[in-house]
């Protein structure tokens, strides 16, 4: 039985087209469609339920000795409000999930994870977790919005003080408020765009959720679905987990080098990476034939199969099919015409450089 | 939704127009809408054979593909081939947005009539 976020009745009033999605129940687009969506993000504002991602805190003394060896980035020199990217990698090198830790004090961090893996997470941390640490699952008390899009910062502003809003990416006002409502603040997204993601009491998200649509209605803000959450992602080249990212496959063969700190003393995985190398990796085409790629496809270059594609669709912006794939490393590169088996039927790819779609600052 | 009076309907979300010798097949108001923005079609070509119940194009949306399936057994006799061009024209306007034309056609599945997939369709949403 799938659960449903506390904004489930507004998705539903809203027209939204509900799908079962990580054990909950979500909109997958409302009236405007994903294509709608996907524009409004891109040229004005969109606003995202992602309240089924999870939320863990990892509270003790001995937190972010936790944190350093679970994941493979380093969280030293991290300010209070400050938020990172990581993966947490398994023993053999492979990735059991990525996610993003906020500091919220030197022995007291949240963590926010994919719902898919939510439960698999944080049994992992019980199971590894060692000395003075506490891990707590609290997704349940919190609602999670994403305010993402050229125009979010500007209608956000007009909720709250400026000081209420982090100028820099990847940072969070914790103790923040937006319209009356107590929130965490965070400049973070996972659309391309410029935005905010909101993290408030599960019972207040019906009545932000409102403020924010009426507050952004003039501007073009309207609510968008999980279809236009992931060809924003697609189109912006995030890698998603059980697509780019698998228990198999190391963030280093992902392409997140920037996330993987090989030089810290020591992590879960850390000696299995290195002693596997690359021998794959993660590569951006365009479809220069016929048709859309879409996940799990054979990849072929000069009719031998070199991987397969991680994902694929039509990117409603760049009005271009594209997809990632995961190949062997040595196989190719940018420019290089390759085939991808489509339902038995060969369609013509050239290797792009990712990501497919960067903004413009 | 729109139904229209006048068309035949498959229980795979197929409109069909018997137009003298040919028979004209789309898809349905309901079907585009439940399968949202589409982006590609795959048809197929002129001259083409297509059977009663088997698959004979596919519709892509961004988020996924679906068949369109032939209600008649005959012969491609034309193709629309706009639509490759402008998917979108099959949700804006469905009952407009022909996907191919069918001559010799030799066996016709159980149609229903507009009544009856109305009927059909709030079955399915139930």
């Amino acid at each position: 039985m799938e659960k449903k976020t506390p904004l489930y009745d507004a998705h539903v009033e809203a027209g939204g087209k509900i799908v079962p999605f990580a054990g909950y129940l979500l909109p997958v687009q409302y009236k405007a469609g994903v294509i709608k969506e996907h524009m409004a993000v891109r040229t004005q504002a969109g606003l995202f339920d992602v309240s089924h991602m999870g939320e863990v805190l990892c509270q003790g003394k001995d937190a972010f000795d936790n944190l350093q060896m679970m994941m493979t980035n380093d969280f030293t020199g991290m300010t209070v409000g400050q938020a990172r990217y990581s993966p947490m990698c398994n023993e053999q090198g492979g990735t059991v999930d990525d996610l993003i830790v906020y500091k919220r004090g030197d022995e007291d961090y949240l963590i926010v994870v994919n719902a898919a893996n939510r439960e698999k997470d944080f049994q992992w941390m019980l199971d590894h977790q060692k000395g003075d640490v506490t891990f707590t699952d609290v997704s349940d008390d919190y609602v999670q919005l994403a305010l993402q899009g050229p125009k979010a910062i500007e209608i956000l502003s007009r909720l709250t003080d400026a000081a209420n809003i982090p100028e820099k990416n990847y940072h969070a006002v914790l103790d923040a408020e937006v319209g009356g409502i107590p929130c965490i603040v965070s400049r973070t997204g996972y659309t391309g765009e410029d935005g905010v993601e909101l993290y408030l009491a599960a019972d207040k998200g019906v009545e932000m959720w409102n403020l924010l649509l009426e507050t952004g209605k003039d501007d073009g803000l309207i609510p968008c679905g999980l279809g236009a959450r992931d060809t924003l992602r697609m189109e912006a080249a995030m890698p998603l987990y059980g697509h780019e990212m698998t228990d198999d496959v190391t963030p280093l063969e992902t392409g997140l080098k920037f996330a993987v700190k090989l030089k810290k003393d020591d992590f879960i995985g850390k000696a299995a990476m290195e002693a596997k190398g690359t021998p794959i990796k993660r590569i951006g085409m365009k479809v220069t034939g016929r048709g859309i790629v879409r996940e799990e496809m054979p990849v072929s270059k000069d009719g031998k199969v070199i991987g397969q594609t991680t994902s694929g669709t039509h990117c409603p912006f760049l009005g271009q099919a594209v997809a990632m794939a995961l190949v062997d490393s040595d196989s190719c590169q940018v420019g290089d015409a390759l085939q991808v088996e489509v339902r038995g039927r060969k369609v013509d790819v050239e290797v792009i450089p990712l990501p497919f779609y960067k903004r413009e600052k | 939704m729109e139904i229209r009076a006048e068309l035949k309907y498959s229980k795979s979300h197929e409109w069909v127009k018997e137009d003298g010798d040919v028979v004209v097949i789309g898809l349905t108001d309901y079907a585009q809408s439940e399968l949202g923005d589409l982006v590609f079609v795959n048809l197929p070509e002129e001259g083409d054979e297509v059977a009663a119940g088997d698959a004979f194009a596919d519709v892509e949306s961004v988020k996924a593909v679906s068949d369109v399936y032939s209600p008649v057994s005959g012969t491609v006799a034309e193709v629309n081939e706009e639509l490759m061009d402008a998917p979108e024209s099959i949700n804006e306007s469905p009952y407009d947005a022909w996907f191919i034309k069918v001559s010799d056609v030799s066996e016709t599945e159980e149609l229903l009539t507009a009544e009856e997939y109305e009927a059909f369709v709030q079955s399915e949403q139930e």
